[in-house]
């Protein structure tokens, strides 16, 4: 259902120097440096799977999510999802997936959670009676069903995110990417995520990737890891297997070994 | 007095960093200069028949050039957000703890920001004003007296102007949002400064409203002083009605700030 | 369609919530032009006319520049105020939704209080139409219409170039000014009071003579020829909008291959 095959991205930075010389001479012409962001990454996704997609900061993460959610352009390499290739026919595909990015809003800030929704449904053009129905279980699995009055700028953190969720499955998407989504969250609000994110799996067959720093995050929802770092795939396989060949060292000291592995 | 200098200082360092910024800046303004001089040209081309307008062309190019050099002299909507913000979010109990008084550590604060800003923009535009081809360029004030006066006038008015921004920020401590009274000071002052037209040009019984405000010495009074149309005598009489309403102004800006900061016990705690 | 004024329902309601603001920005956006109207006033005052034309014929030109320019300012004010949204990075969240990147962009703000220089002009407009000496016809207020509507357009286009120059860079953005802050200024006199070249630039590279001097020649009677040609070069002036939305297109496929 997901395939990406030899991904690659390279990003251009422009050079910053200290010194009035430098920066005047920086105004006329800039000096780059190639930074590889993503060096050939395939892997492939089934149907209905759980999916973490682990890596330290700057490893890649985010940008393959963009890539997968065809926001960004990848340099080389080939990926297919739903039949689609992402960032070629944007507009169709996206139809198909719904994405949380955890540090931002996609909810308006000053005006009931459903207004947002009854414009997202306008949006992805929901017909009515597939908006209601989708709501009303959303409603019901998230617990926001008070909430839905509610300006979003007086919710907590973890009932706006329990209300970002509902709102990127509106649309009944095949596939979901969880950017962080309990970045934050107290202890409550992570399990009522999780929870959620479990239920729509099973009952829905929504496929979802997550992305987090949270390892309970992993051991609680994903039966697959990949481990990125610098732009490379580290790892593919059960959580358990890793920490079992690592004799459970936390998972900090497992991305250095693999760094060691790998001479990265 | 160490504290306000290197308050004043790290502001003024800050504020020359935004070098594209000032490029813009000064595009900007070039383009409003050739612009306002070509309606002007316009509008003299017609007035022979009219009779003597109240400025040569001459003195009215000055005027223009100076006014988009030293925007940030004389621009009332030049605005610190940051002490907005200081006065709402209730952090300004912070400011009142440090070893100084708050009126004179913001004064010192907002004159740097301009300072620095139009430090920039002013040297290029006047340069280049200067070697524009007929009818565009500025031309040199008529004597050594009236240069003097004008960088004289055109400091104190600098110093004026600090002086009513000041008010701006001390209304938000009633109000807690600038819009309103950055709307009136803005809108309402800048007019009276004479930014949108020079004052010589609006009718009589306005004229005689706003030589009683305080606003035409920080823009109209130094700028005309450049060219000569006001003479030595009357500019030298001048620097001392702007001496006083400066005096007047920081009097009543730090009695009406006193009260405000009794007033108000801090916002939320 | 639709979806835009979906949009707008919510912005309004967004709006709503801050309701003393609305009416101080809303009377700020009515006092700034009027002063510069009363400044306009007050040199005809002294001078009488401009290069043959009279108050109230420059009135009139002031009045359809200002209108265009509140309506263009109200409505795409989200292209306006569009390095926001790629600082914060909230412009990804577009691109996963399925619909065009204008008519999000355009949905993303709307600026109600700027109906205070609507008002504003609106009454400059009508006070101009009513006192200009000018035999009016179905003919001429289509023209007039046509003005405003087009020169919508053309302000609007300036505000997406200023907007597709963040894909690159967002220093600088302030020169942006010049074309829409400038370009009606510039606009609110008849075009043949410029330079030469000021006057060959605003009418073929931004036409902002196409919708105002242009047109009004007819409207005032002052021009040479047939008067269905000036009546119909608003719309000449509106096809500047279509170059802005193709280079529009071609940074946002720069946003996407480069990510910054």
């Amino acid at each position: 259902m997901i395939q990406l095959e030899g991904i690659r991205k390279t990003f251009k930075v422009a050079k910053r120097s200290a010194g009035l010389r430098q920066a005047l001479k920086a105004l006329f012409v800039r000096e780059y440096s190639q930074v590889n962001a993503l060096e050939g990454i395939s892997f492939s996704i089934r149907e209905g799977e759980i999916v973490g997609y682990i890596g330290p900061n700057g490893a890649g993460k985010s940008t393959t999510i963009k890539i997968m959610s065809g926001i960004l352009l990848p340099d080389g390499g080939t990926c297919s999802i739903l039949g689609y290739t992402p960032w070629e026919e944007r507009v169709a595909y996206v139809r198909n997936i719904g994405v949380v990015f955890g540090q931002r809003t996609q909810l308006w800030w000053d005006v009931p959670v459903l207004d947002s929704f009854e414009l997202l449904k306008d949006i992805y053009l929901i017909p009515p009676g597939e908006y209601r129905s989708n709501l009303a279980l959303l409603t019901e699995t998230l617990g926001i069903g008070d909430l839905l009055q509610t300006p979003v700028r007086q919710l907590s953190l973890g009932q706006r995110m329990r209300c970002e969720i509902a709102a990127s499955l509106l649309h009944g998407p095949r596939i979901l990417f969880l950017d962080e989504p309990t970045i934050g969250l107290d202890a409550v609000s992570k399990l009522a995520v999780r929870q959620f994110v479990k239920t729509i799996n099973r009952e829905k067959g929504v496929t979802v990737i997550l992305t987090t720093h949270d390892m309970s995050d992993i051991e609680a929802l994903a039966d697959r890891i990949l481990l990125i770092g610098k732009g490379r795939l580290l790892y593919d396989g059960k959580l358990e297997e890793l920490r079992g060949r690592f004799e459970s060292l936390p998972m900090d000291d497992i991305i250095v070994r693999l760094y060691r592995e790998f001479r990265l | 007095m160490r504290a306000y200098w290197s308050a004043g200082k790290l502001r003024f360092v800050g504020g020359l960093q935004y070098r594209s910024a000032a490029f813009a800046g000064m595009a900007t303004q070039f383009f409003w200069g050739f612009m306002y001089i070509m309606i002007f040209v316009a509008f003299y081309s017609h007035s022979s028949r009219a009779g003597t307008p109240s400025m040569t062309l001459g003195e009215l190019i000055s005027y223009i050039w100076l006014q988009q050099a030293f925007l940030a002299f004389i621009a009332l909507w030049f605005r610190d957000n940051e002490i907005f913000q200081l006065i709402t979010s209730g952090n300004i109990a912070y400011e009142l703890c440090r070893p100084c008084g708050l009126y004179e550590y913001w004064y010192v604060k907002l004159l740097a920001t301009r300072l620095s800003s139009a430090l920039l923009r002013c040297f290029p535009i006047v340069l280049v004003a200067a070697f524009l081809p007929e009818p565009y360029r500025i031309g040199p004030p008529p004597s050594a007296a009236s240069l003097f006066l004008f960088m004289a006038s055109l400091f104190i008015g600098l110093l004026v102007l600090v002086a009513i921004s000041m008010f701006i920020y001390i209304s938000v401590f009633w109000t807690m949002s600038p819009v309103g009274s950055l709307l009136i000071f803005g809108v309402l002052g800048e007019f009276m400064a004479g930014l949108v037209i020079p004052i010589p040009f609006m009718p009589g019984w306005l004229q005689n409203i706003v030589y009683a405000l305080p606003f035409r010495w920080t823009a109209d009074f130094p700028f005309r002083v450049y060219s000569g149309h006001i003479p030595a005598g009357e500019a030298l009489r001048g620097l001392g009605i702007q001496a006083a309403w400066l005096f007047a102004l920081v009097l009543i800006g730090k009695r009406i700030m006193t009260k405000a900061l009794r007033n108000v016990v801090i916002q939320g705690g | 369609m639709n979806l835009y004024f979906r949009y707008l329902t919510i912005l309004f309601k967004s709006q709503l919530q801050y309701r003393t603001s609305f009416w101080l920005l809303a009377a700020g956006q009515f006092f700034i032009p009027f002063f510069v109207f009363a400044g306009v006033y007050f040199l005809f005052q002294r001078f009488g006319e401009i290069r043959g034309w009279t108050f109230y014929e420059v009135a009139l030109c002031f009045g359809v520049i200002h209108m265009a320019f509140s309506l263009s300012e109200c409505v795409a004010r989200g292209f306006d105020s569009f390095s926001a949204l790629v600082v914060s990075g909230d412009f990804d969240r577009l691109l996963v939704r399925p619909r065009g990147t204008v008519v999000q962009v355009l949905g993303s703000k709307f600026e109600f209080s700027r109906v205070g220089r609507l008002v504003q002009s609106l009454f400059v407009l009508i006070w101009a139409v009513t006192q200009v000496q000018v035999e009016w016809s179905a003919a001429k207020a289509v023209t007039l219409l046509l003005m405003v509507v087009c020169g919508v357009m053309i302000f609007t286009g300036i505000f997406i170039l200023a907007a597709t120059m963040c894909f690159w860079t967002i220093q600088g953005l302030e020169a942006a000014n010049i074309f829409t802050d400038g370009g009606r200024e510039m606009a609110q006199y008849p075009l043949t009071i410029y330079e030469k070249g000021i006057r060959i630039f605003f009418t073929f590279v931004i036409p902002f003579g196409c919708v105002n001097y242009l047109p009004l020649l007819y409207v005032l009677d002052k021009q040479e020829g047939s008067g269905f040609l000036y009546m119909l070069i608003p719309l000449a002036g509106a096809l500047f909008l279509l170059p802005c939305l193709w280079i529009w297109r071609i940074g946002v496929r720069r946003y996407r291959s480069t990510g910054s």
